[in-house]
């Protein structure tokens, strides 16, 4: 097993550096798994994540001006690491104005990320400073825990509205309440909602559109047919919510929803480079 | 401004009902009261005021006249009805606080009268929340009695003297000894602090005093803890008028410049903490 990367492009590096920060806030450890073209970050919904899953994906060439990976096993050609990514995100907080940064798999005293900056230096010797970030290597038999999760079979699927607006709504919510509902319909219509002893707030949202869907296998998806003004629902705990939106410190190009009433919410948000996709349960 | 989520028409007019084109012309003003959980609102043909009290001793008040609103109609003599001023301040603050340029959050409060919610809806970029707020029986207020005919010392202030010193308030010290006095110091405000007493002296030639009617040497002490949130108000302010009575009742009354350039006015009160006479000074 064996990996190496460099990133010598600042632009790269620091867009490299906010989704790793995007990762951060949104799981404590997570799942790096390398391929010959793709990095993923990957949490699986285990009760302990409060049933929420993350599939995040970035071509590394987009990134990375070298990388060679040598998976497990010539036809197991990946690696699956666990990291906890606070702590890589800490690492690239210094490789704000690197001349280049170096990731390196290593195993001297246990499996590490080893991430080497090199910082611009007045003499003729650079500086380096090294993170040994600790990971853990998952056997290949666990693989299966990390595969890529399907689209479910939604009923509504809308566009998000402007993710700031969005945001200083669910963070006001926030403080009056621990559970918000989500709902949209096929007219372009999305509410968030929450209800306590003290105060209801509803803000409602319009003309979001909603993203056109090529039916599988020409097979009815519980979208079609639907009833344009019905809404479809799901209570979801907030503090999730608002986690998934302060984590964004870059517009997406395309951010949206899909509600399975009363069962999940899936969001997809897609910039160039990167798609990342968030399961958030619905609450009994 | 039309809202398609406004409250359906019903057979009876709200006993309170007002719009606001800037929501923030309400949000900072409440902000500047916001030490305690709790808020009496009142209003009359005149406007809006709202009251927060704490430990019987201090009580704050913020009074939005009918004409800073686009629109105000009072259908009773007075509405009166109390609230959880978290809640209103998140609901008023639902689009964010911070101010660009160009853009505010239009309000339309209703209150259909006792009982009833209070109804705030909120439209910023097309954008509309509707909020239904629980009120309360509203508790008995103190009344200071505190008129102009009773000031023993009054002086008004340009508030940037007054910022920068009660930003770094000694909060060691248990109480914020106030001194005025047609003689020197004129006015005093003193801390006694873990690491010794600090005393600020304006005196009554200066800049920043706007006004000076001290016509007896008064010395009061405040408890620090209870004016500290006055702080805010006068964060807010442009001018802020300090008055006593022979009680050794105070009175803060801060002037505020909306962004519309519209005044609107903060007052703090508050019980002295003990009497000190001057020969004990």
């Amino acid at each position: 097993m064996r990996f190496r990367a460099k990133i010598v492009d600042l632009a790269c590096l620091n867009h490299f550096s906010r989704v790793v920060n995007t990762i951060a806030r949104l799981a404590r450890t997570c799942t790096l798994r390398l391929t010959v073209s793709k990095l993923y970050f990957i949490l699986s919904d285990k009760v302990a994540n409060g049933g929420v899953s993350m599939w995040c994906e970035l071509c590394q060439g987009n990134f990375f001006d070298e990388f060679q990976m040598e998976g497990v096993a010539a036809e197991h050609n990946e690696i699956y690491l666990e990291l906890v990514p606070e702590n890589l995100s800490r690492a690239l907080k210094t490789a704000q104005n690197a001349k280049a940064v170096k990731i390196k798999l290593t195993n001297k005293h246990c499996p590490c990320l080893r991430v080497a900056v090199e910082l611009p230096s007045l003499s003729s010797s650079s500086r380096t400073v090294t993170h040994d970030i600790p990971v853990g290597v998952i056997p290949r038999r666990l693989w299966n825990d990390f595969r890529e999760p399907s689209v479910p079979d939604f009923d509504v699927s809308i566009y998000l509205p402007v993710l700031k607006t969005m945001k200083s709504v669910v963070e006001r919510m926030k403080n009056l309440s621990n559970v918000i509902v989500i709902e949209a319909n096929l007219n372009g219509e999305m509410n968030l909602k929450i209800e306590t002893d003290l105060v209801s707030v509803t803000t409602h949202f319009k003309d979001l559109g909603n993203p056109p869907w090529a039916s599988e296998d020409g097979c009815q998806s519980s979208a079609q047919g639907r009833d344009l003004e019905s809404m479809a629902e799901a209570r979801i705990d907030i503090k999730k919510l608002q986690q998934l939106l302060a984590g964004q410190q870059v517009n997406p190009t395309k951010a949206l929803c899909n509600i399975v009433s009363k069962r999940i919410v899936h969001f997809i948000l897609l910039h160039e480079d990167v798609s990342l996709q968030y399961f958030i349960p619905a609450l009994a | 401004m039309p809202f398609s989520a406004a409250p359906p028409a019903s057979g009876e007019p709200s006993a309170l009902s007002a719009s606001l084109d800037n929501a923030r012309h309400l949000s900072s003003l409440l902000r500047a009261l916001h030490f305690q959980d709790h808020a009496t609102c009142f209003a009359t043909a005149s406007g809006l005021r709202v009251t927060v009290e704490d430990a019987k001793c201090i009580q704050a008040n913020a009074f939005i006249q009918a004409e800073i609103f686009q629109e105000f109609a009072v259908q009773e003599e007075s509405v009166v009805f109390r609230i959880n001023l978290s809640v209103l301040l998140d609901c008023l603050t639902i689009f964010g606080t911070s101010s660009l340029p160009g853009t505010s959050t239009a309000l339309r409060m209703c209150y259909r009268g006792y009982g009833y919610p209070l109804m705030l809806f909120l439209e910023e970029g097309g954008v509309v929340t509707v909020c239904k707020i629980n009120t309360q029986e509203p508790e008995e207020l103190l009344d200071f009695d505190f008129c102009s005919t009773k000031v023993v010392n009054k002086i008004i202030l340009q508030s940037e003297g007054l910022r920068e010193a009660f930003a770094e308030l000694d909060m060691t010290s248990e109480v914020l000894q106030i001194t005025m006095s047609p003689d020197k110091p004129y006015f005093r405000l003193s801390t006694f602090g873990n690491a010794g007493s600090a005393h600020l002296d304006y005196p009554r030639d200066s800049d920043l005093m706007e006004a000076f009617h001290c016509n007896q040497t008064q010395t009061n002490r405040y408890k620090i803890s209870l004016l500290k949130p006055s702080t805010k108000a006068l964060a807010l302010s442009c001018k802020v008028s300090i008055r006593t009575d022979a009680q050794g009742f105070l009175s803060l009354q801060y002037m505020i410049r909306n962004e519309d350039g519209q005044i609107c006015f903060v007052e703090y009160y508050c019980c002295p903490d003990e009497d000190i006479t001057e020969g004990e000074l």
